[in-house]
């Protein structure tokens, strides 16, 4: 194997071995099965809906003939199989069908509402793990000590707490009684439109465009749904430190770095936490499995025009395409994360080779 | 932990405690209690643990005697008295519709652990047969049965229970549905797991050469061992589940009005919210308590039963 050479010279393992190849094809192979598979599940909970998608179309008081007519349209009259196939060809062309609500095809709206969700996501995660790592660190290395306590709380908050309901909560504070942070949506209402879009993300157009009082508005209302986001993110990501840690320090090289007189930060930071790096970078994609859970809801709380308020009003007005292309494309999402993960993971972390 | 037998008491301990913690025990069925007391003693010496215990007992007390608890009809109305501060009346204020928040609240409990249980319920045996089939038969049943598991893992929990709950329509038995079926891989996989590590074994080499199939195989053997697991984990998730279960009430796709359900009321609360904070901070705190309380009960569980996955 690969171990005994030296890492810093040039690498020999330039081209995958055979073994490498057959378990990346492997690899890309299951990818596409489960990918093939949401589709299917999507597909047929669609089917699984009491109401009639042709009178979601025509509206309740619809003639025989324009109901025939909208049942062929809809490839009703077509076996199941040939429904599946054609749903999923339209879906690799980039065709999820048209909202019922907005009148525009799903993929246009999805891509209209995605970096609003990024941006919050992105946020969310960096103050979970600028929060969530050093916890976790201090709290493996004072074990019992009232930092250990404090991540544990922290944690057990985070599992229990709604997080919806923590969100109403910093509303009814920080807005209704403090008045430190907007309202709802992205930025104040007179300021809407103002930044030419670029990225989508408002703090990034905004400074790009150098607009300083639209980013001020801007971060205000970012501020506290990242913030709650970014609370159970912390909870998780600073549990999990705190074990990987734990599992570093009781490792024999750490006790003969010590030995070798290392300050502690040495040992805690050049030692220890290197070896973890990796392993966090897995448990941060994990956590943007949380975060697109947490979305739906958080939107939902602080008007966020995201993909989550776009899924919660497709299910308050029974626009099953939004719902089903919604919950595909955060499965996708999901599971690209967590594939890119997984191959950084192989790919950085040299135990794995 | 000090072993109960080494404490020297001033009274003599009564006669079961005496049987339970005899040195030597005259039975395999005496032996068996024997451990399952240790078990017993274990638990209760963690206090968080046994806190969350008192916590879900309480629950349990308040499902069984919500007639009796509550102050008011949970569902009348009363327009004269609607949204009151908390008062003596009206011990947590009433809602937009005049009903009493505290009654509600109470009655709400019996919603929450009637998703939790039947969710369990649901969930344990299919996680538990696909899992150990899986990870007994290998091969070709482990390939599919783990693809299978493997979609349902790729959603976030919430997203999948939203879509099949918005198929499947507003209820709170498609949303107990709804959400056993996306909380069964997790246990799946680790039913599988153990199997795994058991299928090598020699006994159930054992068995095998006596004859046995496989489906006895996996019921009488695979199974139970995978029990204590499952069962943690069970009890783990089950925070999980009342938080989605919540989310969903939250969302309207669970419990119908005039219903009682947490996370519904904290809903139809949010647009009172600012003036009136006690329609959505009572049904809020609730939610969480007893998440919490099964966060507790499960992690003591967990350290009591199977140390190994600690």
């Amino acid at each position: 194997m690969t171990s005994l050479t030296n890492t810093r010279g040039p690498r020999r393992d330039f081209l995958p071995s055979s073994s490498k190849l057959r378990a990346i094809s492997w690899r890309a192979v299951s990818v596409i099965l489960t990918l093939a598979g949401l589709l299917a599940l999507t597909f047929f909970m669609g089917r699984l809906l009491p109401d009639d998608p042709v009178l979601a179309v025509t509206g309740y008081e619809v003639d025989e003939a324009t109901y025939q007519k909208v049942f062929k349209e809809l490839g009703l009259d077509r076996p199941v199989w040939e429904q599946f196939m054609s749903y999923m060809g339209g879906v690799l062309q980039g065709d999820l069908g048209r909202s019922l609500t907005t009148g525009q095809p799903v993929v246009q709206d999805l891509m209209r509402a995605f970096p609003a969700t990024l941006e919050l996501a992105l946020v969310a995660a960096l103050i979970g793990s600028l929060l969530g790592i050093p916890l976790g660190i201090a709290a493996a290395v004072n074990r019992g000590s009232w930092i250990d306590h404090l991540a544990r709380v922290i944690g057990l908050a985070g599992y229990s707490i709604p997080i919806f309901w923590l969100g109403l909560m910093g509303l009814f504070v920080f807005y209704a009684k403090l008045n430190w942070i907007g309202a709802s949506g992205r930025v104040d209402i007179f300021y809407e439109g103002m930044t030419p879009t670029i990225t989508g993300m408002m703090l990034v157009d905004t400074a790009i465009a150098g607009d300083w009082t639209v980013f001020k508005s801007a971060l205000r209302h970012i501020l506290m749904p990242a913030a709650v986001l970014g609370y159970y993110s912390t909870a998780y990501i600073s549990r999990m430190t705190r074990s990987f840690m734990l599992e570093q320090l009781s490792q024999e090289y750490i006790i003969a770095a010590r030995a070798k007189g290392l300050s502690r930060r040495s040992v805690i930071w050049r030692h220890a936490f290197k070896n973890i790096r990796v392993q966090l970078l897995t448990v941060i994609a994990l956590v943007f499995g949380g975060l697109l859970d947490g979305t739906v809801l958080i939107e939902t709380v602080f008007g966020w025009p995201g993909v989550g308020q776009y899924l919660t009003r497709g299910l308050q007005f029974n626009d099953i395409n939004v719902v089903m292309s919604t919950v595909l494309m955060i499965g996708v999402l999901f599971l690209a994360v967590n594939t890119a993960s997984d191959f950084l993971y192989r790919r950085l972390d040299p135990r794995t080779r | 932990m000090t072993h109960p037998t080494i404490v020297s008491h001033t009274r003599p301990l009564p006669r079961w405690r005496r049987w339970l913690e005899t040195d030597t025990p005259e039975s395999v069925r005496h032996a068996a209690f024997q451990e399952s007391w240790t078990k017993v003693q274990h638990f209760r010496s963690q206090t968080l643990g046994m806190i969350g215990f008192w916590l879900l007992m309480a629950l349990l007390f308040v499902v069984i005697a919500a007639p009796l608890l509550a102050t008011h009809d949970p569902n009348v109305q009363d327009l004269s008295q609607r949204l009151m501060p908390p008062s003596s009346e009206n011990w947590f204020g009433t809602d937009h519709l005049g009903r009493d928040v505290y009654s509600r609240v109470i009655y709400g409990a019996r919603t929450t652990l009637r998703i939790a249980v039947l969710v369990a319920v649901i969930v344990a045996p299919i996680g538990l047969i696909i899992g150990a089939t899986a990870g007994y038969l290998g091969g070709i049943a482990d390939e599919v049965l783990m693809r299978i598991t493997d979609i349902f893992l790729a959603f976030p929990g919430l997203i999948l229970a939203l879509g099949f709950a918005a198929a499947l329509g507003p209820g709170i038995n498609n949303a107990i549905i709804a959400i056993a079926l996306t909380a069964w891989p997790p246990i799946a996989r680790l039913a599988r797991a153990e199997a795994l590590t058991i299928r090598q074994s020699d006994y159930i080499a054992a068995v095998r050469l006596q004859g046995e199939t496989s489906f006895r195989i996996i019921t009488r053997q695979v199974i139970p061992i995978c029990l204590p697991s499952v069962t943690v984990r069970v009890t783990l998730n089950m925070a999980g589940v009342i938080l989605t279960a919540a989310g969903l009430g939250f969302l309207g796709l669970g419990a119908q009005p005039p219903h009682a359900e947490w996370g519904a009321m904290v809903a139809v609360g949010r647009q009172f919210m600012f003036d009136f904070p006690w329609v959505v901070s009572a049904p809020g705190i609730a939610i969480a308590v007893i998440s919490l309380a099964f966060n507790l009960f499960g992690d003591a569980l967990r350290d009591t039963l199977d140390p190994r996955i600690a």
